[in-house]
């Protein structure tokens, strides 16, 4: 009984007391439980590749940022040279950035490319999947229902890799494995939105003698399109970051130029792409922000 | 003429939403559909049109039996049959004029609809049917931007574009302010009359059921409890239809704007319901 008789007041509580030894108990089970996992995790654990990593990492930071005339610096100075260095520096990697003009279009393209892609293969699917608009709910919802979850299941990498190993290295796998896993996500988030559409307005189209197609053209698609155009421009923001790193496995765009600079050791090229990435990831958050705020 | 027989609709959980409904409406006559929430109000005309599969009866307007048509055939006989909704059911984000053509969805091929390329006579007629319903010059705003009254304008105009030889009005007023109500009920009723058109009308608001209809049919549990001209739908009468008792109790009437509009009947009405 949360509510207690004490001589003359009654005293309200969120728990009786039996309630609240359970409830203590439970807590205290939780909590034995996450510092086992904690004493499992950290008896498989390299202590010492845990406590070098401060020291390796900022050695990997000095290689890809710094000159290795670093330390000669005050020498330079004095010769009045540094500024020649300085000067190389950053000519090498402008001119290494200009190299990465391909492969960063070329990322752009996949993504942009495999978004459109993927976007012509989900709509159909979620008509077919969602509740209120699939032909048949025991048979054709299942399927779409599958091939949804099976396209969304698989990272976009995987559908890389096997796809350079069936119609070989370069951008089309990339954009067909950013379309592949593209379709569950937006087919998903869109039948969502159809199961959520205003049935009234759809009666009332229906209710005109309108054919299927006509009910569907003006019953359902304008309740959800802005839906369909946000989730596309999400998926494309998405999508831009993950085309980045699909040329790790051979698909083509700025993450095979990556792969190529980490193999040779080149952490200065390193640093240029990782800027490169960034800056580009910057613009693309920046393009979706201002198209999702013009479609809503 | 609409003739319904027998008319029963169950659930597959086995609940009787209407259990052997009889009712005939003569052409151009003006029936209101009362009853308390959950009668069956909105089941008895959506089984009309068959947005809702009725289980047994006969439906026949203009002995055309509707219950047995095939999609073909149930698509034809929709265009003789409009529809206007408690919640205007416009398509929120198309234009005033869009919404008043798609009234001949049932008679535009796909791909003119598609691109919007209806026929002239069609777009003279969505024109004047704007002006008639008091909305000219609002064709090209998005529907969502009209008030609860203009929207259910636009759905009036919607239902008429259709060239109907009956209307489907399920709470017309229901979401609409008493002042609004009684525009619109007055609307509907000059533009029923203007055509020649039948109408059933769903509504709560027994005052306004009396006033603008020929006859009332009173709904309850599924059962047709009264079939009258609106003289013989008296306090005590409600009852039958409603349930509870005192009906010739005076309410406490607050809002002096509403008191010519909103008479002891409704008032009433509404808290049993």
């Amino acid at each position: 009984m949360p509510v207690e008789q004490r001589e003359d007041t009654v005293v309200w509580r969120r728990r009786d007391k039996r309630q609240a030894v359970i409830h203590w108990f439970v807590t205290l089970g939780i909590a034995a439980v996450v510092l086992w996992c904690f004493k499992l995790i950290a008896d498989d654990t390299t202590w010492e590749f845990v406590w070098s990593a401060p020291e390796q990492g900022a050695d990997l930071a000095i290689r890809m940022f710094l000159p290795e005339w670093f330390v000669d610096i005050p020498q330079l100075w004095r010769d009045g040279e540094l500024w020649v260095h300085v000067a190389e520096y950053f000519r090498q990697r402008g001119l290494y950035a200009m190299e990465l003009w391909d492969p960063l279009v070329d990322t752009i393209h996949i993504a942009t490319l495999g978004t459109v892609l993927g976007v012509m293969i989900a709509s159909p699917l979620a008509f077919l999947a969602a509740r209120n608009t699939t032909p048949s709910t025991t048979f054709v919802r299942p399927i779409a229902l599958a091939l949804l979850v099976t396209s969304r299941s698989v990272n976009s990498l995987i559908w890389a890799l096997l796809l350079v190993v069936i119609i070989g290295p370069g951008m089309l796998a990339g954009i067909i494995a950013i379309a592949l896993r593209s379709v569950g996500f937006c087919g998903k988030l869109l039948y969502e939105a159809i199961e959520e559409i205003d049935e009234n307005t759809r009666d009332a189209v229906k209710s005109t003698g309108a054919s299927g197609m006509q009910v569907l053209t003006f019953g359902v698609i304008p309740q959800i399109a802005p839906a369909f155009a946000g989730i596309s421009i999400y998926r494309w923001d998405i999508n831009i970051r993950e085309a980045t790193i699909l040329g790790l496995v051979g698909a083509g765009g700025i993450g095979m130029a990556l792969q190529s600079a980490i193999d040779t050791l080149a952490w200065g090229q390193v640093s240029v792409i990782f800027l490169a990435i960034l800056a580009t990831v910057v613009l693309s958050e920046w393009v979706s922000a201002k198209a999702r705020a013009a479609v809503t | 003429m609409l003739v319904i027989e027998g008319l029963l609709k169950r659930y597959p959980d086995g609940f009787e939403a209407l259990k052997g409904v009889d009712v005939t409406i003569e052409d151009g006559e003006l029936v209101a559909l009362i009853g308390p929430s959950g009668a069956g109000k909105s089941t008895l005309i959506r089984c009309v049109n068959r947005l809702v599969e009725p289980t047994e009866g006969t439906i026949e307007l203009n002995e055309l039996e509707l219950t047995t048509l095939n999609r073909a055939g149930l698509r034809r006989a929709r265009r003789r049959m409009a529809m206007i909704f408690q919640n205007y059911a416009l398509v929120e984000r198309l234009t005033v004029m869009e919404n008043v053509l798609s009234g001949r969805l049932g008679s535009v091929g796909f791909f003119k609809s598609l691109f919007r390329r209806f026929p002239q006579d069609d777009v003279d007629n969505a024109f004047a049917l704007l002006e008639k319903v008091g909305l000219e010059g609002l064709h090209d705003r998005r529907a969502d931007a009209l008030s609860g009254g203009q929207q259910q304008r636009v759905g009036i105009a919607r239902a008429l574009m259709q060239d109907p030889d009956i209307l489907l009005v399920d709470e017309p007023t229901a979401s609409l302010d008493p002042r609004t109500a009684r525009q619109v009920m007055g609307l509907l009723a000059d533009l029923c009359e203007e055509h020649g058109l039948a109408a059933i009308i769903n509504i709560h608001d027994v005052p306004l059921a009396r006033d603008y209809t020929d006859r009332i049919l009173g709904l309850k549990a599924g059962e047709l409890v009264f079939d009258g001209p609106p003289e013989e739908l008296t306090d005590d009468v409600l009852p039958e239809i409603y349930g509870g008792e005192d009906w010739s109790k005076e309410p406490s009437e607050d809002d002096e704007e509403e008191e010519d509009i909103r008479s002891s009947g409704q008032f009433l009405a509404e808290e049993v319901l």
